[in-house]
C-alpha cells in the first residue's frame, strides 16, 4: 500500500544540476603514486564494506603502510569518518552546547542577528514547525555549511585552472579556481560564494571564499555571517589515503576575530569505482516523511 | 467602497493566515539523534505497516503488539538511504505484513516514536539501524548539555 503511495507521489527530485563537464584530469605534475587507482591495487584484503547504492567493494587494509600523497593532488572520492551527517549542533568545533568556548566570538550586531535564526538544533532549538532555517524549504545550504552540516562523501575532481568539488548532501557542486586569479573585489552574491584556491606547499591546498549569499546560515546552529565572510579551507593530504579539511571563519561584521569551525577533519579516500548516492532534498520526499514523523519529536 | 474595503480585509484574514501557515510549514522536519533517550531500549515485535525508504530518513511504521495483547502503532526511524544501504539495507528489505522484532530507542517526548537499533527480519537476518561499519567505534555526536 505505502509502495502505491509513494509511486504516486514521489516525483523526479526537483533539484536538479546543471551538467558539470570536465576536461580530461591533468596529474602532469604529480610524479608520486595516484589516488584512486593506486588505491584500488593495494586493496587486496578481503574486508567488504557496501557503497551507498549497496554495492560491495574492498576497503584498505587498517594495517597498510602509509603511502605518500601525490604532489599537488586533492582528486579523489573522499569520505568523512562517521557515516552518519556531521555537524547537527552547529560547526563541529563550535557545537552550540552553551560552553562558553564553544561560543564563537559575536560582535553585538552578530549578538542581535543571531537572535533572528531559530534553528532546530542546539541549546536554542525549537520545534521544526517553529524554525527559519532556510534549508527546511530547501534551500542551498550554501558556504560554509556545505562544510559545516551533513559534510558527507566528497568527490574532487581537477584541472589545471580549476578544482571541482562534488558534495553527496544536497547532490551540490561547487567550483574553485586555480588559475591564478584574485577574489572578485564586489562580487555578486552567489549561494556557494566565489573561490579561489593556491597551493601553499606540495601537499596543502588553501581555498578563500567571499561574495556568499546573506540568506544562508553558517551552520545547523543559526550562527550568522554578513556579506563581509571571508572562508578559508585548508586541505592538507599527509599520505595518498587521507584528507585533512580546517575551516576559519572570519566576518569582522559578526565576529570581532576569525574563529575555527573545523578543525582538521580527517577524510579517507575511498577506491575509484565507489559509486556515491544520491542525496537530495525533495519537497515530495520530505513531506511524506513530515506526514509520518510532523512534530512528533524536536531536535532538542 | 470603505465598506467594500472593510469586507474584503475581513475575507482576506483567513485567506492570509491559511497562506502564512502554509509558507511557514517546513519542507524538513528533519531532526538529531538527540531528540531520542540513548539511555532506553525497547523491544517491539509486531506487523510492518508503512515503509519509506528515502531521505531525509527511512521510516518504518509497525502495529506492535505487547505482552497484554494490546496493539500500538509505532514510527520507526533509521537513517538516510545512502548510510542504509552502507548498512546492508535496501529498499526491498521490508514489505507491508511482515512480521518484524526490533530493538528501539525511545524518543525523549514518548509518543510511540523510536529510533532503531537493530531489526530481525522474518527470515531471521539482522539489519543495524546506525553505525558505520568502517568505524564502528563511532558514536553520534553528543546533545548538548547546557
Amino acid at each position: 500500500m505505502l509502495r502505491a503511495v509513494v509511486t504516486q507521489v514521489v516525483v523526479p527530485a526537483t533539484l536538479i544540476f546543471s551538467a558539470l563537464t570536465f576536461s580530461p584530469v591533468s596529474r602532469a605534475q604529480s610524479a608520486a603514486p595516484q589516488s584512486g587507482a593506486a588505491r584500488d591495487q593495494q586493496a587486496t584484503s578481503t574486508d567488504q564494506e557496501l557503497d551507498g547504492w549497496g554495492h560491495p567493494f574492498t576497503s584498505l587494509p587498517k594495517d597498510r603502510k602509509l603511502a605518500p600523497a601525490p604532489r599537488h593532488d586533492i582528486s579523489g572520492i573522499w569520505d568523512p569518518p562517521h557515516m552518519s551527517g556531521l555537524g547537527v549542533f552547529g560547526a563541529i568545533s563550535m557545537p552550540d552546547d552553551g560552553k562558553p568556548e564553544h561560543q564563537p566570538p559575536y560582535t553585538s550586531l552578530g549578538l542581535e542577528k543571531l537572535r533572528t535564526t531559530k534553528p532546530t538544533s542546539g541549546i536554542r532549538a525549537v520545534v521544526p514547525s517553529e524554525t527559519n532555517d532556510p534549508f527546511v524549504l530547501c534551500d542551498p545550504q550554501g558556504m560554509p555549511r556545505e562544510d559545516l552540516y551533513e559534510l558527507r562523501t566528497v568527490q574532487i575532481f581537477q584541472t589545471p585552472e580549476r578544482v571541482a568539488m562534488l558534495y553527496q548532501f544536497g547532490r551540490i557542486w561547487r567550483v574553485i579556481w586555480t588559475d591564478g586569479r584574485e577574489l572578485p573585489k564586489d562580487p555578486e552574491p552567489r549561494w556557494f560564494g566565489y573561490s579561489v584556491g593556491k597551493w601553499v606547499d606540495d601537499y596543502t591546498f588553501v581555498v578563500e571564499t567571499t561574495g556568499t549569499d546573506e540568506r544562508t546560515w553558517v551552520d545547523r546552529a543559526g550562527r550568522p555571517h554578513s556579506d563581509e565572510l571571508h572562508i578559508e579551507e585548508r586541505f592538507h593530504r599527509p599520505d595518498r589515503d587521507h584528507l585533512e579539511l580546517t575551516v576559519t571563519i572570519d566576518d569582522p561584521k559578526m565576529y570581532t576575530k576569525p574563529w575555527v569551525a573545523l578543525d582538521k577533519l580527517v577524510f579517507e579516500l575511498q577506491p575509484s569505482t565507489f559509486d556515491v548516492r544520491e542525496m537530495i532534498c525533495s519537497p515530495s520526499e520530505y513531506e511524506l516523511y513530515n506526514k509520518m514523523m510532523g512534530d512528533r519529536i524536536s531536535g532538542k | 467602497m470603505r465598506r467594500w474595503v472593510v469586507k474584503g480585509k475581513f475575507l482576506m484574514a483567513p485567506v492570509l493566515v491559511l497562506a502564512i501557515s502554509i509558507v511557514s510549514l517546513p519542507l524538513w522536519a528533519h531532526h538529531g539523534f538527540a531528540a531520542y533517550d540513548t539511555e532506553k531500549k525497547l523491544t517491539l515485535k509486531g506487523t510492518v505497516t508503512q515503509w519509506l525508504w528515502s531521505n531525509p530518513h527511512c521510516l518504518v511504521q509497525v502495529d506492535a503488539t505487547d505482552d497484554s495483547g494490546q496493539v500500538a502503532r509505532w514510527i520507526l526511524e533509521t537513517e538516510n538511504p545512502s548510510s542504509m544501504a552502507r548498512n546492508g539495507w535496501t529498499k526491498d528489505s521490508l514489505k507491508i505484513g511482515d512480521q518484524i522484532t526490533v530493538t528501539v530507542m525511545p524518543a525523549k517526548r514518548g509518543g510511540s516514536v523510536g529510533r532503531i537499533i537493530d531489526m530481525v527480519l522474518p527470515n531471521g537476518q539482522r539489519l543495524m539501524g546506525r553505525g558505520n561499519p568502517s568505524n564502528p567505534g563511532a558514536k553520534p555526536e553528543e546533545s548538548p548539555k547546557p
